[in-house]
């Protein structure tokens, strides 16, 4: 059932994204900022959390889970340390991600060279 | 000439065709759904065989699907999966990485400090710049409306 | 004065005596396929960048238009050229190789009847007798500079245009045998403020009409055959809307490079094909062959250009366009 629900919550929020890249039709930048702000913004209203509840990886892989971990992330830090808590909170929480991105794209670039035609 | 910045408007609008968007929307809801459920198998053997903790999986999950992603961009095939499945591979997490992957091998031939290194956030900075940002204001939010 | 209206009349002969072209793997294998003197296999042709193979195709057409005519460098007066890469990388770091006294100038997609246009009228003024001129585009190195990253996952938009591998040297000279450029008009740029960087085919169109226009007022000439240079599908009929809607319709006798180069259902190229090279290996393989053949006799021929530049773009600029028409004929 989990992986039922995660293929559907995924792809509805997938969904949403492409509706929004045809309609505006902005670089893909802006729909990863419009994605990881929103994710922020339900975050912190714990709505977010209702979501992964019932669509498990199909919430917390797209950005917008991402979002949602800086939010509570900073806020439950912010509850221990205060001011200090709210600045480091989201970060200390999505590091691990992040860090992987770079340094594995690091290790790409240095391994793999460009592909150019499609 | 008779037309104007106002009118011309019209006239691109009429002969631009339109992305097809039902076949776009289904072909992101399939590649989105199965990323996703990809995410859903890998947490799940972390906790099933390992005996992680579900909080620990989540994190570790994103990990394994950053670095697939970023083995996929190196291969040149992420792009062509991109190609079919749009924002279902855009929106996952894969697609962030996807993001701050493929400048930094674009520019790997302009050297790797000044090349890749310089460049890898070209795609990526705007999104980690006001994720950290508005998790900030919600951290202060959060603080004031105890 | 030899000039009527906005069109300079070229009143010596000015010919065009040969060409030469390479193309890449795709353009290779669209239906101009065995036309092309030179089909590269792969994006890079052994150098180590996207950049560095561009300027290798400019600089071996350029080589081989030389070997193929047995022509020397002190016969050449001058080599025009041009390209799309900021600082016309590609232009002037084969004509370092090419140690020739070199203009090179800027045009973006419009630079192919840009350096004819300019060589014409100085071999007509008496300043030089053979004239080089060249120009390349590489949908790689256009793709990172213009847009995005190319390993970035994403779809392109169906108004887009699939920028052409390409590089054509086209020998002018004021003797021998061959097609003769009579009339150059060099457009006024026209930007009816589109903002699309996707849709350069729009952006393009009001230059291309503009430019045509003036010229066939200007002359007055019965063209077989006139083509643009990289307006694709969108513009090709915004083009045709302008000039049926004035009642002068030309659509019988108008086709686009963008359209030409590429099977646009099978090869997946959206709104067709753009770029200097477009114009440029289209005229030096297909529109040459059939002139030499006598297949047509006039040729209203006008490369397009959308003067884009991402940094404007971003600070709310839209695309000025401009196009160059030249007058051919046997």
């Amino acid at each position: 059932m989990n992986y039922v629900m995660s293929f559907l919550v995924g792809g509805l929020i997938c969904l949403v994204g492409q509706i929004i890249i045809d309609t505006f039709k902005k670089n893909n930048a802006y729909l990863l900022v419009m994605m990881v702000v929103t994710g922020c913004i339900l975050g912190f209203f714990g709505l977010y959390d209702k979501l992964v509840e019932i669509g498990h990886s199909g919430a917390t892989v797209p950005l917008l889970g991402f979002g949602n971990s800086l939010a509570k992330g900073a806020m439950e830090e912010a509850a221990n340390k205060g001011f200090m808590g709210a600045l480091s909170g989201g970060v200390i929480r999505t590091a691990p991600g992040v860090a992987a991105a770079l340094i594995f794209g690091y290790i790409v670039a240095v391994i793999f060279n460009p592909h150019g035609d499609k | 000439m008779k037309y104007n910045k106002d009118n011309y408007k019209k006239v691109v609008d009429e002969f631009t065709p339109k992305n097809k968007m039902l076949k776009n929307c289904i072909m992101a809801f399939i590649f989105g759904g199965v990323i996703c459920l990809i995410g859903e198998i890998i947490n799940d053997s972390f906790v099933a065989w390992l005996g992680i903790s579900d909080d620990e999986a989540s994190p570790m999950t994103s990990v394994i699907l950053v670095g697939i992603s970023a083995l996929l961009t190196g291969l040149g095939w992420y792009d062509k999966l991109g190609k079919i499945g749009g924002a279902g591979t855009v929106v996952p997490i894969t697609g962030f990485a996807n993001s701050v992957v493929s400048p930094a091998l674009e520019f790997k031939r302009e050297g790797f400090i000044l090349g890749t290194a310089a460049n890898i956030f070209k795609l990526a900075g705007p999104v980690l710049l006001f994720g950290y940002f508005s998790s900030f204001i919600a951290g202060l939010l959060s603080m004031v409306f105890k | 004065m030899k000039k009527t209206g906005k069109t300079f009349i070229i009143k010596d002969d000015v010919i065009i005596r040969d060409t030469y072209t390479i193309v890449g793997n795709k353009e290779g294998q669209g239906p101009l396929k065995n036309k092309f003197d030179m089909v590269i296999d792969d994006d890079l042709w052994g150098e180590d960048s996207w950049e560095k193979c561009e300027l290798k195709m400019q600089r071996t057409a350029v080589e081989n238009l030389k070997n193929k005519n047995n022509l020397i460098n002190d016969n050449i007066d001058l080599l025009i050229s041009g390209d799309l890469l900021n600082q016309i990388t590609s232009s002037s770091f084969a004509a370092r190789d090419l140690e020739l006294p070199y203009i090179g100038v800027y045009g973006a997609c419009s630079t192919m009847t840009l350096t004819m246009g300019l060589g014409a009228m100085l071999i007509d003024g008496g300043f030089a007798e053979n004239i080089i001129c060249v120009t390349s585009s590489h949908f790689c190195s256009a793709e990172r500079q213009y847009r995005l990253p190319l390993e970035m996952g994403g779809q392109r938009h169906m108004s887009a245009q699939w920028t052409v591998t390409g590089s054509a040297a086209i020998w002018l000279s004021n003797s021998g045998k061959g097609p003769k450029i009579k009339h150059v008009t060099f457009g006024k740029i026209v930007d009816l403020g589109v903002k699309d960087a996707n849709n350069m085919g729009a952006a393009m169109a009001p230059a291309a009409y503009d430019s045509l226009n003036q010229h066939l007022q200007d002359t007055g000439v019965d063209y077989d055959l006139i083509v643009t240079g990289d307006l694709g599908t969108i513009g090709k009929g915004i083009v045709n809307k302008m000039f049926n809607e004035e009642n002068k319709s030309i659509e019988s006798k108008y086709d686009d490079c963008g359209t030409i180069i590429f099977d646009i259902e099978k090869q997946d190229v959206h709104a067709g094909g753009s770029g200097c090279g477009c114009s440029a290996a289209v005229f030096g393989s297909f529109l040459y062959k059939k002139l030499l053949n006598n297949e047509i006799k006039k040729l209203l021929f006008t490369s397009t250009g959308a003067l884009h530049s991402p940094t404007a773009n971003l600070q709310g600029e839209s695309i000025p366009g401009i196009a160059h028409c030249l007058g051919i004929e046997v």
